[in-house]
């Protein structure tokens, strides 16, 4: 399936290669609706149904598969410049591109910091040049993430890279009144804070979820409390000053409830799980292997399941991955020694897809509303030349993911795209898979498989 | 471990079928003893000095009855005769094994060493010889006595080291496939030696 | 058993057993001659990365007095302040032919991580780590309270601690040896009441398989426990805290030394509270006139000191029997 055909030899034959820019994705499902054909020609979607033929395109056997708007994430270190062993813009963003994403969010606590015009623009131009996604840089909040001064905000709106989200994350923006000023500032150009909710001393020197897991193997303890309070602080500061706050990989139940009640009180206020927040819990630390240490930590069962039913009940807006590549040595330690993240670009979809959808918790359509629609949205990327998060209708820029949600796969870490390994998924098995990617109108992934920029035009 | 026999025996499932000869009765075991006993007096002319240290398992009730004995005829304590040496930590096979438990090492009343004394190590089966060996080193940690002898109630053969028994109750021709089974009273409920041999697997004449 | 990583880790018969064993290792070591040749040709690795010299010497006595090689391998720092990292380090252990790794270090799970990595093949002991574990701490403890409180020599072997009422007191949040101790003596049948400052018992405690109170009188009093077992306090614990490296001065889990001490103490009042059987422990090293006054730790009813020897046999029972059988299958 999503193999593409010439459009004479039948599904048999192997990739072909039709003219320049013109693909029909041959009985394939928009969001999961009736099987219809989609012609998609000079970067857009250019028919669908009845008009959609195969006159001089290239054929994509689609049948079974289903069509996703490409995927959004607001959410992504991509880790260069500063650590290219652990992950390049190249290597980040053909991970992306395998997994179904057609944008995706740099953070800023590369190194240096992606607190100035220079650095952001630098970022935005190697995510270009790669070609693989669209790479909009977040801006960070504080000179240095230090969460002292602001950095320039405006010249980094003002750039080439256009930046609208901002912020500090891998550190929190503690201090109440750095927190309003920057909410307040973003509103010239309507850009977003997106807050990484920890507070600073109440974790110091944490290590993992505190509770019962970490009583017993005496780890140092991340309370849920330090990431309630900053929401539930920031969430009145947003409502103040009248801007828009979205807050990062919410992980814990009474942050689920949290944002459900400043919703309620009409605050705007988005926010994010990650896949693992979603599926794993902290007693995976109980094998004091790193792959499973993140910041914020894995959680309870219980704030895990608040979390899937706050995503289906649309009280969490977007899935982010917080993509976050290290070298083999940064995790091949101790526990207390690993550095926090994990991987997620090329395992989210199945993720979301095996959690949410394979299980009637979600309809296909909320699923691109959380993992495309409302991140392009939150990201001001969702309107120009660039949208991204669109309807599959004609006329749209053609950013499009094919999965299959009937295959089931292992996580191999090995087979991974990313320069790094910290899956925590691995040995798992999934269900969902994208098989093909659409970067306006360009396939970057055909047949589960990345396709370099220019070869396949 | 269920019994003492010394080692190296072909493992048997529980259900295969086993062949079995009683070769001493809990008379003969009780004559051996009284046989022995005599023996140890005489060559050692009396019981002076004299230790008799059983090997666990089954060394052990055999050294007790042995001591008894040697008590009986000498008007003596036989408290002040027997103990008990444990050679696990000696042996040469430990890691040819799942880990054995230790027992117990406990001289006779009234010694904490075994300087001069006469000892004489008590098993149930004589057969490779390591477990002796084991105990001779396990004697040497606990002093120097002036004789070191040696009572089994079995030798069944198949020496592997230059070591031979003073006293044996029976002398024992065996196969290396056969394995000797003691039971005595102590441990086991009833005293009796047995010849156990795997039968010919029943309805394969040959076939194989 | 292929390692011993937790004191979790051990049933009921596994505990017993290895209590028994310790019996007859300690019998060995009353004689003139204590050497004893069972683990020659072995070698045993003390990997310490962090100092304990009591612990180090009490392992090394109890694998030299089974004749196995011992190696001392003081590794400064690890991968945390940028040293030879934990991988490198079993890596060139795994090198050296160690059949043993005794290991002691500050990050909790780390002789885990070294036993479950793939990094190498020997045997691990967990010798104190992070605020996690410290085994072979629980098993000389159950194994001093079996000896004073249920039966000494051979009229113990076999038999656990039911029925015994132990009363754990001090700082059980930073404490491996409580949680060793907590999974023990309740595998082993004992009851156990942790007695700290509400800040000073992780949250999480629920969970364990004991009780919990922040009143020592009440416990002394009411509880009648059969053993009293004071953890050390660290001072910088106390009051303000002290600051670390510029970072803002920690707040301290308890007001001061003194309000601790009257509280949390064992002296000479508390000492005659207990009852007239009760044994007083502690892991030491002691904070005389903190956590015990020298009334308590000197009085015939402590039992500090015989830890310590204890810690010997117990060590060989745990070193005989991770090496001295077949080698278990991964």
């Amino acid at each position: 399936m999503g193999r593409p055909t010439d459009a004479t030899t039948g599904p048999t034959a192997g990739p072909t290669t039709g003219p320049t820019g013109r693909y029909l994705l041959r009985g394939v499902a928009p969001l999961g609706g009736p099987r219809t054909d989609v012609l998609v020609a000079d970067g857009r979607v250019a028919a669908v149904g009845a008009e959609a033929t195969g006159a001089r395109a290239t054929v994509v056997d689609a049948d079974g598969l289903v069509a996703l708007p490409g995927l959004v994430d607001l959410h992504t270190h991509l880790r260069e410049p500063g650590r290219e062993d652990a992950e390049t813009v190249e290597s980040g963003t053909r991970a992306a591109a395998l997994g179904g994403y057609t944008a995706v969010h740099a953070m800023a606590n590369t190194s240096p910091v992606a607190d100035t015009a220079g650095v952001v623009e630098q970022v935005w131009r190697l995510g270009r040049d790669a070609g693989w996604c669209d790479v909009h840089p977040v801006g960070a909040v504080s000179v240095g993430l230090a969460g002292t001064q602001l950095a320039e905000l405006g010249a980094m709106a003002h750039s080439a890279a256009r930046v609208r989200v901002f912020s500090d994350d891998g550190m929190c923006v503690h201090d109440p009144v750095l927190m309003r000023r920057a909410l307040e500032y973003v509103k010239a150009f309507d850009g977003v804070v997106a807050q990484h909710a920890q507070e600073p001393r109440l974790t110091a020197g944490a290590q993992m979820h505190e509770g019962v897991v970490s009583a017993e193997v005496g780890l140092p303890g991340w309370p849920a409390v330090a990431e309630e309070a900053i929401i539930a602080r920031d969430v009145l500061l947003a409502q103040h000053v009248g801007s828009r706050l979205h807050v990062l990989h919410v992980s814990t139940a009474g942050s689920v409830d949290l944002i459900r009640w400043a919703k309620s009180r009409g605050i705007a206020v988005t926010a994010e799980a990650t896949p693992h927040h979603l599926m794993l819990t902290d007693e995976l630390a109980r094998t004091y292997d790193p792959v499973y240490k993140v910041n914020p930590p894995l959680r309870t069962a219980e704030d895990a399941e608040a979390l899937r039913a706050g995503l289906a009940d649309g009280t969490i807006d977007t899935v982010g991955t917080d993509h976050a590549p290290h070298t083999r040595e940064d995790k091949d330690c101790e526990w207390a020694a690993g550095a926090f993240g994990m991987l997620g670009l090329e395992t989210a979809f199945a993720v979301v897809h095996t959690l949410m959808v394979a299980t009637g918790r979600m309809t296909w359509a909320d699923l691109a509303r959380v993992m495309s629609v409302a991140p392009a949205r939150i990201g001001r990327v969702d309107a120009g030349p660039g949208a991204q998060g669109r309807p599959i209708a004609v006329g749209e820029p053609a950013n499009l993911a094919l999965v299959d949600p009937a295959a089931r796969w292992t996580v191999d870490p090995a087979s991974l795209a990313s320069l790094a390994r910290n899956t925590p998924y691995a040995g798992r098995e999934l269900t969902g898979r994208v098989v093909a990617t659409f970067l306006r109108g360009r396939p970057t992934v055909l047949d589960g498989r990345a396709v370099p920029p220019g070869a396949a035009s | 471990m269920a019994h003492a026999t010394d080692d190296a025996r072909p493992d048997r499932s529980a259900d295969a079928e086993v062949l079995s000869t009683e070769v001493l009765t809990a008379g003969d075991i009780s004559r051996a003893l009284t046989r022995i006993a005599h023996e140890v007096l005489e060559r050692n002319k009396g019981a002076a000095d004299l230790v008799v240290l059983g090997i666990p398992t089954r060394g052990l009730p055999l050294a007790r009855r042995l001591a008894q004995r040697i008590a009986d005829v000498e008007g003596v304590d036989a408290d002040r005769l027997a103990g008990s040496l444990d050679v696990t930590m000696y042996r040469d096979d430990l890691r040819r094994h799942p880990t054995r438990p230790i027992g117990r090492t406990e001289l006779p009343d009234g010694r904490d060493d075994l300087d001069d004394a006469v000892v004489v190590l008590v098993d149930d089966v004589l057969f490779s010889g390591r477990t002796i060996r084991a105990a001779l080193d396990a004697v040497a940690d606990l002093g120097r006595p002036r004789l070191v002898q040696l009572a089994v109630l079995v030798d069944r053969g198949h020496r592997e080291l230059p070591i031979r028994a003073d006293y044996v109750g029976k002398n024992l021709p065996t196969a290396l496939g056969e394995s000797v089974r003691v039971r005595l009273v102590e441990v086991d409920g009833e005293d009796g030696v047995r010849i156990e041999r795997p039968a010919p697997a029943a309805g394969q004449g040959g076939a194989r | 058993m292929r390692h011993l990583l937790s004191a979790a880790d051990l049933d009921r018969d596994a505990a017993v057993g290895l209590l028994d064993t310790a019996e007859r290792m300690a019998a060995t070591q009353e004689r003139e001659m204590k050497k004893l040749p069972t683990l020659r040709g072995r070698t045993v690795v003390n990997l310490f990365f962090e100092d304990s010299t009591r612990t180090r010497i009490s392992f090394e006595t109890a694998a030299k007095r089974l004749s196995a090689d011992v190696i001392n391998f003081a590794a400064r720092g690890s991968s945390l302040s940028k040293g030879e990292s934990l991988k490198d380090t079993a890596l060139t252990l795994q090198a050296m032919g160690a059949d043993a790794v005794v290991i002691r270090h500050q990050a909790s799970g780390a002789p885990y991580r070294l036993a479950h990595a793939g990094w190498l093949a020997s045997a691990v002991v967990n010798a104190g780590d992070g605020t996690h574990q410290h085994p072979t701490q629980a098993l000389l403890d159950a194994f001093t309270l079996r000896r004073h409180l249920v039966a000494a020599g051979d009229a113990g072997l076999g038999r656990d601690l039911a029925g015994l009422h132990v009363a754990i007191v001090g700082d059980v949040l930073h404490s491996r040896v409580a949680r060793s101790n907590v999974d023990l003596l309740h595998t082993l049948g004992a009851r156990v009441t942790l007695v700290a400052p509400p800040t000073l018992l992780p949250v999480g405690v629920e969970a364990w398989a004991c009780a919990t109170s922040y009143h020592l009188d009440e416990v002394i009093a009411e509880g009648r426990p059969d053993a009293i077992m004071m953890l050390r306090v660290q001072r910088e614990r106390m009051g303000a805290g002290v600051p670390a490296n510029g970072a803002p001065v920690a707040t301290g889990f308890f007001p001061s030394p003194l309000e601790y001490t009257r509280a949390y103490g064992l002296d000479a009042r508390r000492l005659a509270m207990l009852p007239e059987h009760a044994i007083v422990m502690h892991p030491g090293p002691m904070n005389r006139g903190l956590e015990i006054s020298a009334d308590a730790a000197d009085s015939p009813r402590a039992v500090i000191v015989e830890q310590v020897a204890n810690g010997v046999a117990i060590r060989m029972a745990v070193l005989y029997r991770l090496l001295a059988g077949e080698r278990e299958a991964f």
